[in-house]
């Protein structure tokens, strides 16, 4: 199998693994990076949500080979110790029921408000609109967002 | 206030090597005055025990919480119960999710909305059982009567001013006798049940450790993707894995029954082996179509065969002597749980023992059909469980754990069975389709008769649900039901029947109260004011209860004063032992009606963790609209319609309504959160559309409606 070197969370890492393997699951299966999640494989709900050079992208849908050269930040990357703003927001709010979905979302956030610091209710509701929450905790999710807005700006 | 309990088949007590107590307590003996205690009970054998409380020396307490955990809270909250009584502070409690550890006794089940009204009791008398033999022992060493000391917040006090720290004296009070009596503390000196506890895997959660199912890895571990019949009714002809095989990291294909597993290195390369499986397929029975099972269900509904569940006076008396007669029929389909992390389970099946780790709601029950499968004494099997993503019912239903175990069997390895989303989809266990057809007469004024037909694939309602509303407030009442044998599977999904009976009846009532040109709430309040003071014991709920609901909805909603262009939709409910109204407010945009918001107010009594509380309810009425809104799924030919989100809608973000729940404040037990609120949101949704456009809704997913679509 071809050999790779990825950037993931700041330090470099050799996999080998076949072309087309997603991201999704190098990170979950050969690094043991499981805070990424597997929901539904084609895009549509969010689970897989990492950072590629900043961006919130589907680590579902990307291959291994098409982010070999791109800096990945996944959610055990996006602080030392859960204290990102949005982590912290998420805490204060209490937002999980079962928790799946929330590091995906957490990272659809965070890309989020890096981008646009003071966004309004429909931007967010926009921005997090491709995360589902099958249990529902969407109403927390947009106060936790608006908490670390609130706490950026 | 005091009370006694079966002290010896109840709680144990030991002595911890390194100091410390622990206690074990066993909630079936408290509930179940039958139950046989275990022979030897000098032995310490904490595998009759549901929950452990453990205290240090430090005067640190590590509960381990019973339950299993699917995101109703009962890992945050059963554990706040043990504290509170113990009188201990929140910051010194450590939680543990319990492992599996009894086959006989106990209810280390999620499901029907039950923990915390099954534990309140054992839960309490676990804790206050503890805080006493801990003031049993300061009193002794400081030569006193117990009565003369108190405890509170880890800290133990004499008249004198004298005090010890629970560290202190745990060594000695594990060596003394259980109390036969305890005390339990005044709600209104509750320090921890009541506030707002976090989630105590929250720390785990935001940062993405590993704690689901799915992220649980062992030394060795394979993967396994599994081909299962694509139509129900099929059967296994034959297959070739060559293919399969030569995929990049698969290991080996095996036959487990009608089922063919591809076992690899990793995830990815088991997925990719198993879609390069080619198998041969055979009908078994008919795969059947949504087309046959509405033409059934209808036919059912018109003449078939139903068997009564309830019957008072005479319907049919009433209806020839009625005034007006209402008959509406309502529909709903076939629904997959789509718990967010797939179905996924580990075994590691050896000659010593069985070992299984994952997310499963029924662990006891599980481990015992897989012992049985293998061929296994239960004693053998050891099973861990993981934190779930998702419940909803799927995961009362061990299936994918006995796959895991067959295939490890067959293997010899450690396996993790995958499930991807198709898999999950297709695989079956739905929320069954149904279709519901009330009669009612109008006579005087008054509602006479009732009468509620039930056609369901496969099953019908339990035997509680006709003792609900409207029993006992309709003189001649009469609840029946048919059902259509398919191969098609169904379990119970969250609320089960009563998930869209509920929005039916609601609804029905709703109409009906139009026809009488009377308010829906004061039609409801007169009706339930028949049923206070009943003396029919089988009647589930409280119309004292149940009022008090409706009026706390309609004062917080300002049902009846709503703004213009708000139009408001009302519902009340009761299910697993706790009572709801609801308010949606709907309004127009774009010639389309909106759900906006939805305010309800409930009564489970004691509220334990109001965060969490708040949360379950706000995610069971989203998950009411969003399903009676979108929630589309049929079968042609045997085969499922959907199979991903790309053609399963879920309701997301932009669509879910904003919540505001209120609690009736009171002082009586808890009753469960979990399920509740979900049942009647779709009929609070229909009500308020029915306000805003003057069309009813009779067909779920609404959105298949002309007027939403």
């Amino acid at each position: 199998m071809p050999s790779y070197n990825l950037s993931i969370n700041g330090e470099s890492k050799n996999v080998d693994v076949s072309e087309d393997t997603p991201i999704l699951w190098v990170l979950r299966d050969q690094l043991n990076l499981v805070g990424t999640k597997y929901g539904c494989g084609i895009a549509q709900c969010g689970a897989c949500t990492i950072h590629m050079d900043g961006n919130p992208v589907r680590s579902c849908q990307l291959t291994v080979a098409q982010v070999a050269d791109k800096k990945l930040t996944t959610i055990e990357g996006l602080s030392a110790d859960g204290s990102h703003p949005v982590q912290k927001a998420w805490k204060k709010i209490d937002v999980p029921q079962c928790g799946y979905c929330q590091a995906g979302q957490i990272m659809t956030a965070a890309a989020l408000l890096d981008s646009n610091p003071s966004p309004s209710d429909n931007e967010i509701k926009n921005a997090m609109n491709g995360n589902i929450c099958r249990c529902g905790t969407y109403n927390r999710i947009l106060g936790a967002v608006k908490e670390a807005a609130g706490k950026l700006s | 206030m005091n009370t006694s309990y079966k002290r010896r088949t109840f709680i144990k007590a030991s002595t911890l090597t390194g100091g410390g107590l622990l206690l074990g307590v066993n909630f079936m003996s408290s509930c179940k005055e039958d139950v046989v205690p275990p022979v030897d009970m000098a032995s310490l054998d904490f595998k009759d025990f549901n929950a452990f409380l453990k205290i240090s020396p430090e005067g640190y307490a590590t509960i381990y919480s019973p339950n299993p955990e699917i995101g109703q809270g009962v890992k945050t909250s059963m554990p706040m119960i043990i504290a509170e009584e113990l009188d201990i502070p929140w910051e010194k409690v450590n939680v543990v999710q319990g492992k599996l550890d009894n086959e006989n006794y106990q209810r280390q089940v999620a499901g029907g909305s039950q923990s915390i009204r099954l534990g309140w009791d054992p839960l309490r008398k676990t804790g206050a059982a503890a805080k006493q033999m801990l003031i049993n022992a300061a009193a002794k060493r400081w030569e006193v009567d117990p009565s003369e000391c108190s405890a509170s917040g880890g800290i133990i006090s004499n008249k004198a001013g004298d005090k010890l720290n629970y560290g202190d004296v745990v060594s000695e009070a594990a060596a003394l006798e259980v109390p036969e009596e305890v005390e339990f503390k005044d709600p209104k000196d509750y320090k921890i049940i009541g506030t707002d506890v976090s989630n105590v895997d929250i720390d785990e959660l935001v940062t993405g450790k590993p704690l689901f199912g799915l992220d649980y890895k062992a030394p060795g571990m394979a993967y396994a993707s599994v081909m299962r019949p694509p139509a129900f009714g099929q059967k296994l002809a034959s297959f070739d894995d060559g293919a399969a095989k030569a995929v990049a990291g698969v290991q080996e294909v095996v036959q487990i029954g009608d089922k063919i597993a591809v076992v690899a290195d990793n995830t990815w390369s088991a997925m990719k082996g198993k879609n390069a499986l080619k198998a041969i397929w055979v009908t078994d029975t008919k795969g059947e179509n949504s087309a046959d099972h509405d033409r059934i269900l209808n036919g059912l509904l018109d003449s078939g065969k139903m068997e009564v569940f309830r019957e008072d006076g005479d319907v049919e008396k009433a209806f020839a002597e009625a005034d007006e007669i209402l008959e509406r029929t309502y529909e709903s389909p076939f629904l997959p749980h789509n718990c967010l992390e797939p179905m996924n389970f580990f075994a590691d099946v050896t000659a010593d023992k069985v070992k299984l780790v994952g997310p499963i709601q029924t662990p006891a029950r599980t481990a015992q059909s897989i012992a049985e499968t293998l061929g296994r004494d239960i004693k053998e099997v050891d099973l861990e469980m993981t934190r779930m993503g998702g419940g909803f019912g799927r995961r009362l239903y061990g299936d994918f754990a006995d796959e895991a175990a067959r295939i490890s069997d067959a293997v010899k390895k450690p396996i993790q069975v995958v499930f991807s989303r198709e898999d999950d989809m297709t695989d079956g266990i739905y929320r069954p389709a149904s279709k519901y057809r009330f009669k009612a007469s109008i006579k005087d004024g008054k509602l006479t008769g009732y009468h509620l037909r039930e056609a369901c694939v496969n099953a019908n309602m339990y035997g509680l649900i006709p003792n609900f509303f409207p029993a006992g407030a309709v003189e001649n009442y009469k609840v029946e039901g048919g059902k259509h044998e398919s191969n098609i599977t169904i379990g119970a999904w969250r609320a089960p029947f009563t998930n869209f009976l509920a929005s039916a009846e609601q609804s029905f009532f709703d109409e009906l109260a139009e026809l009488m040109e009377v308010d829906p709430v004061q039609m409801r309040l007169d009706l339930l004011d028949k049923v206070k003071d009943t003396e029919d014991e089988r009647i589930q709920y409280s119309a004292e209860r149940m009022q008090e609901v409706i009026k706390l909805a309609v004062a917080k909603s300002g049902y009846g004063k709503s703004k213009s262009g708000t139009h408001q939709g009302f519902v009340a409910y009761y299910c697993h032992n706790t009572h709801v109204a609801q308010v949606a407010d709907v309004e127009m945009e774009d010639g389309k009606p909106v759900v906006k918001k939805v305010v309800c107010a409930v009564d489970c009594g004691i509220v334990v963790n109001p965060l969490g509380a708040l949360n379950q309810i706000e995610g069971g009425i989203v998950d009411g609209v969003g399903h009676a809104l979108y929630g589309d799924f049929g079968f042609k030919n045997g085969v499922p319609t959907a199979k991903n989100f790309d053609k399963y809608r879920l309701i997301r973000m932009k669509e879910a309504p904003e919540v505001e729940t209120h609690f009736v404040k009171n002082s009586l037990s808890p009753t469960g959160l979990g399920e509740p609120s979900l049942p009647p949101a779709g009929g609070a949704i229909a009500n308020a559309i029915a306000k805003a456009t003057g069309k009813r809704m009779y067909k779920q997913p609404y959105i298949n409606s002309e007027l939403l679509g």
